[in-house]
């Protein structure tokens, strides 16, 4: 543990905070221009949630501790995986537990939280929302933690710092047919998790078609501002994560401090590249009827799978 | 060129070329198969160019270029106007539906690793270590002929099938003769041809290329 990776550690926790209700309003940005609206700026998720911290906390009646608990709960895991992830240094003091599968199951930890707030609540589109959830999760799982053997069969390792340092090291690991089925698997699972189209819309207004929406229907005030927040944040690190994997230049993997703000800067271009280059995708997508989100879901499994394979055979 | 080089460049062709015949298996547009088998027959030629830059082989160039101009051009401008001829924009109901589909091409991939590995024991270089693959895009062509029901489907089957022989029959040997890769070219033609044709008389026939339409005998 050094002093220069605490610093890194905590300048990434600061930036994800504060920069991924930017992401989504630079997404929902570009959306309007390319609808041909004037849009809201950038900065309205931000004057959002000010507005929602000063309202008064509400909770429904029946609700319990979970339904409490959750945003908290759902913050604080995000909080922990955007300290974990070598955004822009590898030499991070929780380096020991910057685990893949570990980040996995903290990230799913955050969901599983939201979905049990959203039974708790009682209401049949909280439920209705939770179940979806879970159902899109259970099948997002596989795909994930068959990425996750493909990167690290190369590396022999699923330390995160470990699988960046190697990329940063052999810039040309990331063209190997192992690294792209993973990449391609993981960009479809990371906008299943992050409640993007095509498999959730999430400027949805309509309770019918809601999966991630539905779970948080009766969340008002601060509470609903902590989940907004926590679902900004969550965008942000998965993207994050995408970029680290697949294009980990400009991380620093040394000790030196002079690099972090550079570092910093870097993956807040890459991210937000990758946040527009979405966000116009989405343009052109239609949300999937839920029916046919297993088929996407077992194509990148598929896909995945193939890249393990490629990572045995050709490797 | 150097060995890390060929090894990196051979296994993007390879990547390219199974991601676009799992692709070809996800789509159900009949349009967007064409122009995944434009991507994937170029990257079969592209598989081939860099064997013939590995071994200085200009024979093996001259069979590249051959394969380009022929499964990359000629064949997807035939399909595509068999595909305008017969009206229909999508494959509407295959025997198997595509989530299962694709799970059962992750059984046919690990089939196809687990039955060569024998191959690419008798001679372990970075072309058979791809030998998988190549068995893998033969697998998913046999299942595309089996669960798929209209003529043009089978014909992606077929082509899938075909492309998978050559990449097999190019990673396995140290070049085909340009004698032999011709006939085989010629044989892939006239089949396209073929069942180009056979469309078309379905279409006038029934109405429709369902070749579930196909079930009695006439003289």
């Amino acid at each position: 543990m050094t002093a220069a990776g605490a610093l890194g550690a905590a300048a990434q926790v600061a930036l994800v905070g504060g920069g991924s209700p930017l992401l989504v309003g630079l997404m929902r940005q570009v959306r309007a221009r390319l609808e041909g609206r004037a849009g809201a700026g950038v900065a309205q998720p931000w004057r959002d949630l000010r507005k929602l911290l000063r309202k008064e906390p509400i909770t429904p009646d029946g609700t319990g501790w979970v339904f409490r608990a959750a945003p908290l709960l759902l913050t604080a895991t995000v909080l922990v995986v955007a300290a974990v992830v070598p955004f822009a240094t590898t030499s991070s003091p929780l380096d020991s537990v910057a685990d893949l599968i570990a980040v996995a199951a903290v990230l799913a930890l955050g969901t599983v939280t939201l979905a049990l707030a959203g039974l708790d609540t009682g209401t049949a589109f909280g439920g209705m929302g939770a179940s979806r959830e879970m159902t899109v999760m259970s099948l997002v799982e596989p795909t994930i933690l068959l990425s996750v053997f493909a990167l690290s069969v190369r590396v022999g390792s699923t330390n995160l710092a470990a699988i960046v340092g190697a990329t940063v090291h052999d810039p040309r690991a990331v063209i190997s047919p192992a690294s792209l089925l993973a990449a391609v698997a993981l960009a479809v699972v990371t906008m299943a998790e992050a409640g993007r189209l095509p498999v959730d819309n999430p400027s949805t207004h309509l309770e019918l078609t809601m999966i991630h929406e539905a779970m948080i229907l009766e969340y008002a005030g601060p509470d609903l501002a902590l989940v907004e927040w926590a679902s900004a944040m969550r965008l942000g690190v998965l993207l994050g994560l995408l970029a680290s994997l697949f294009a980990p230049w400009g991380i620093v993997t040394g000790a030196g401090l002079a690099a972090i703000p550079l570092a910093l800067v870097v993956f807040a271009a890459k991210v937000a590249t990758l946040g527009v280059v979405l966000a116009a995708g989405e343009v052109f997508l239609a949300k999937l009827r839920l029916f046919r989100v297993p088929e996407l879901l077992a194509g990148s499994f598929l896909l995945a799978l193939l890249a393990v394979a490629a990572s045995f055979f050709l490797g | 060129m150097s060995e890390t080089t060929y090894v990196q460049l051979l296994d993007l062709a390879c990547g390219v070329f199974l991601l676009a015949a799992v692709l070809i298996l996800w789509r159900r547009q009949l349009s967007a198969i064409v122009r995944l088998f434009t991507i994937q027959a170029t990257a079969l030629a592209g598989l081939v160019a860099v064997l013939a830059v590995h071994q200085h082989d200009t024979e093996l160039g001259a069979v590249a270029v051959g394969i380009l101009l022929l499964r990359a051009v000629l064949l997807p401008l035939l399909v595509r106007r068999a595909l305008e001829a017969s009206g229909e924009a999508r494959e509407t109901q295959p025997l198997v539906n595509v989530t299962a589909s694709l799970l059962a091409a992750a059984v046919l991939a690990l089939l196809a690793y687990a039955v060569t590995q024998p191959v690419v024991r008798l001679s372990p270089s970075p072309a058979t270590h791809a030998v998988p693959v190549a068995v893998t895009v033969v697998l998913l062509g046999f299942f595309v002929l089996v669960t798929r029901r209209r003529a043009l489907s089978q014909l992606a089957g077929f082509l899938l099938l075909d492309n998978g022989i050559t990449a097999a029959a190019f990673l396995t040997t140290a070049g085909v003769p340009v004698v032999v890769e011709l006939g085989v070219s010629f044989d892939v033609l006239l089949a396209v041809l073929v069942l180009q044709v056979l469309t078309s008389r379905m279409r006038a026939v029934f109405g429709s290329t369902d070749l579930d339409e196909l079930r009695e005998l006439h003289d």
